[in-house]
């Protein structure tokens, strides 16, 4: 089990409001994400659900007890942390047996669990190491496995896989997800990076300034974001957004196209522009459009072997129906 | 340093340096090895001959010798163990978020500024006088017959006074040592269930064990060869006469340099084994 609650949770630091009041439902068993630019406040509601920081105002309840002033340790939860936080002068094995040391469980008990974990995270070579002459990635699985011994209710993850380089973080994100499938429990999830966000969440929540722009699906927050700052944040490359005449005739304040529903066309279209930087990434490539005589520059993505070149005039058809539309407050039109 | 061209002149160059140091050392070691085995009296006929290993024997001899060694280490380990143990707690308690912690910080470090012989006689005249002490003042205060402490309690008087010059030093090594400790660590192991002593005991005591290491073996040094503050105290009586202090009385009240050579020969050697002792306890916590 593992439901957690937030009501009007509140933050300060001194009269610097962090957080204001906040309310979010995630249930058990959820991959939940909170995602946003740096600084939006989600490491530090990550932290307020470990209890780690203490809630200004607001209550919490896991699984319908309350939990506001629960000592971090006693509240079932187990946190990885952006450092690992793993204890350099510990072997591996006495790492992952920390907690359970610290519980008191016996000693068959802790041998069965570490075994299983480092059978399940591929760690069982390493158990005698110390952390200092392990590899990011198994610093990584120690980290795991230290918060999956204790069986907790639910993971909290603090942007665990900032600290690796692209090709392990691709790796390390499949891991996780597919323990996540195969343990069925809550994960929290905080990251910056959209793309992890979408690929691994059941539910994205997207933060900005401690608020809450907007909770869902990673496609309900594709195919309709709420506003103009989830538009421009989910989705890679960013959606075009333009804003005055051309906005006007589809009579909103702003409108957003993704890059992905811009066709390239032979001749006539919607647009006409001036091939800037053409990006070949093989499967796709992406190009970045001036002179069509919008304000902004427009990034389309095509297929990868249309070969146009810096300077090439390039003729932009966006889909009508899949253009969205925003008002003056950057809300979406239905 | 790459060429073989580049790293002779590096050799050449470093060779001055390594000479001068060599000789700063040498010479005198030298020196009291050779004095060690004259018979040379400055002030009954000077150099009087060769004395085999005579001086040797008689040093070792004396009635003063091992209670100048023991009393030597009980002073080295009692401020050794004060200053650890006030050390690690002075340092967690400066670690945390307190107001004019600057100030606190510079009040803490200041002893260390104070030379040993001004601190002597601070602790001789100002606290441990058993007339104007203000302990003495203290006791009296309370109703007790003050305490002669530089007589009564000698040996205690003097830990307290190195270990009041040296927990400073102490102390500002492990506070930078406790600084350096990763904040996430801690909440990690606040979230695993540990409770603020075992999180002391797991996580910060081994994170300072370098430190305290560093610590350790740099006091060491100098405690060994402490002076002023027995010379201006007790003057080595009352138990008090550490092996540096007897060889002081042997060369220059008994006026007898050869003896108090083989002395100082036998300091170099029971600090040598010191050194090797605390290396095998302690040095491999230097090992990153």
């Amino acid at each position: 089990m593992g439901q957690i609650t937030l009501k009007q949770v509140t933050k300060k630091f001194g009269d610097v409001e962090v957080i204001p009041p906040l309310d979010l439902t995630i249930h058990d068993g959820e991959f939940t994400v909170f995602v946003g630019p740096s600084g939006c406040g989600k490491s530090t509601l990550l932290r307020l659900i470990a209890g780690l920081e203490d809630m200004t105002s607001g209550s919490m309840d896991i699984d319908g007890m309350d939990a506001t002033s629960v000592p971090p340790s006693k509240r079932g939860l187990a946190m990885v942390f952006q450092s690992y936080a793993l204890y350099p002068h510990m072997s591996v094995r006495k790492n992952i047996a920390f907690p359970m040391r610290m519980a008191g469980m016996d000693q068959a008990e802790q041998d069965k669990r570490i075994e299983q974990a480092a059978a399940a995270l591929n760690l069982t070579d390493y158990l005698d190491r110390k952390p200092g002459q392990l590899s990011g990635g198994q610093r990584q699985r120690v980290a795991i496995g230290r918060a999956i011994v204790r069986e907790p209710s639910a993971f909290l993850f603090d942007e665990p896989l900032s600290n690796l380089d692209a090709a392990l973080r691709v790796g390390m994100r499949l891991e996780i997800s597919e323990m996540h499938k195969r343990l069925n429990t809550t994960m929290i999830y905080v990251t910056h990076d959209q793309v992890e966000a979408m690929t691994m969440a059941d539910k994205i929540v997207v933060l900005r300034a401690g608020v809450i722009e907007q909770v869902g699906s990673p496609l309900e927050l594709y195919h309709s974001p709420r506003n103009v700052f989830v538009a421009g944040f989910i989705g890679s490359p960013k959606m075009n957004l333009i804003e005055g005449e051309e906005a006007a005739k589809h009579s909103a304040a702003s409108i957003g196209v993704r890059p992905e529903h811009i066709d390239v066309v032979e001749s006539g279209g919607m647009w006409t522009g001036t091939v800037g930087v053409a990006e070949h990434l093989g499967s796709d490539t992406f190009f970045h459009v001036h002179e069509t005589g919008l304000a902004e520059t427009i990034t389309v993505r095509t297929e990868g072997d249309i070969m146009l070149k810096h300077g090439d005039t390039i003729h932009l058809n966006p889909r009508v129906d899949l253009i969205h539309r925003f008002d003056a407050q950057g809300l979406r039109i239905e | 340093m790459a060429t073989q061209h580049s790293r002779s002149a590096a050799r050449l160059m470093m060779a001055p340096a390594v000479v001068l140091l060599l000789g700063w050392m040498l010479v005198p070691l030298v020196m009291t090895l050779w004095f060690s085995f004259r018979n040379y009296l400055p002030l009954r006929g000077g150099d009087l001959g060769w004395a085999g290993f005579d001086n040797y024997v008689r040093f070792i001899n004396s009635s003063s010798f091992w209670p100048s060694v023991s009393t030597t280490l009980i002073i080295v380990g009692g401020v050794l163990a004060i200053t650890i143990v006030f050390g690690v707690l002075l340092a967690l308690l400066l670690d945390q978020p307190m107001w004019g912690q600057g100030i606190v910080r510079i009040l803490v470090i200041a002893p260390f500024f104070v030379m040993p012989t001004v601190s002597a006689l601070v602790w001789k005249n100002m606290f441990m006088d058993p007339v104007n002490g203000l302990f003495a003042h203290l006791w009296k205060f309370f109703g007790a017959a003050p305490v002669e402490w530089l007589s009564q309690a000698s040996l205690t008087s003097i830990i307290i006074i190195v270990s009041w010059q040296w927990l400073p030093f102490a102390t500002l090594i492990l506070l930078t040592a406790v600084q350096s400790l990763d904040g996430e660590q801690l909440e990690a192991s606040e979230m695993d269930g540990a409770k603020p002593l075992q999180r002391f005991g797991f996580i910060i005591l081994p994170h300072l064990s370098r430190a305290i290491t560093i610590v350790v073996l740099i006091q060491t040094i100098f405690l060994l060869s402490i002076f002023a503050e027995i010379f201006v105290t007790t003057g080595g009586s009352f138990g008090t006469r550490t092996l540096t202090y007897l060889i002081f009385q042997r060369v220059l009240e008994s006026q007898n340099i050869g003896l108090g050579s083989a002395g100082g020969i036998y300091a170099v050697i029971l600090a040598n084994i010191i050194a090797i002792f605390l290396m095998r306890i302690v040095g491999k916590n230097l090992d990153a």
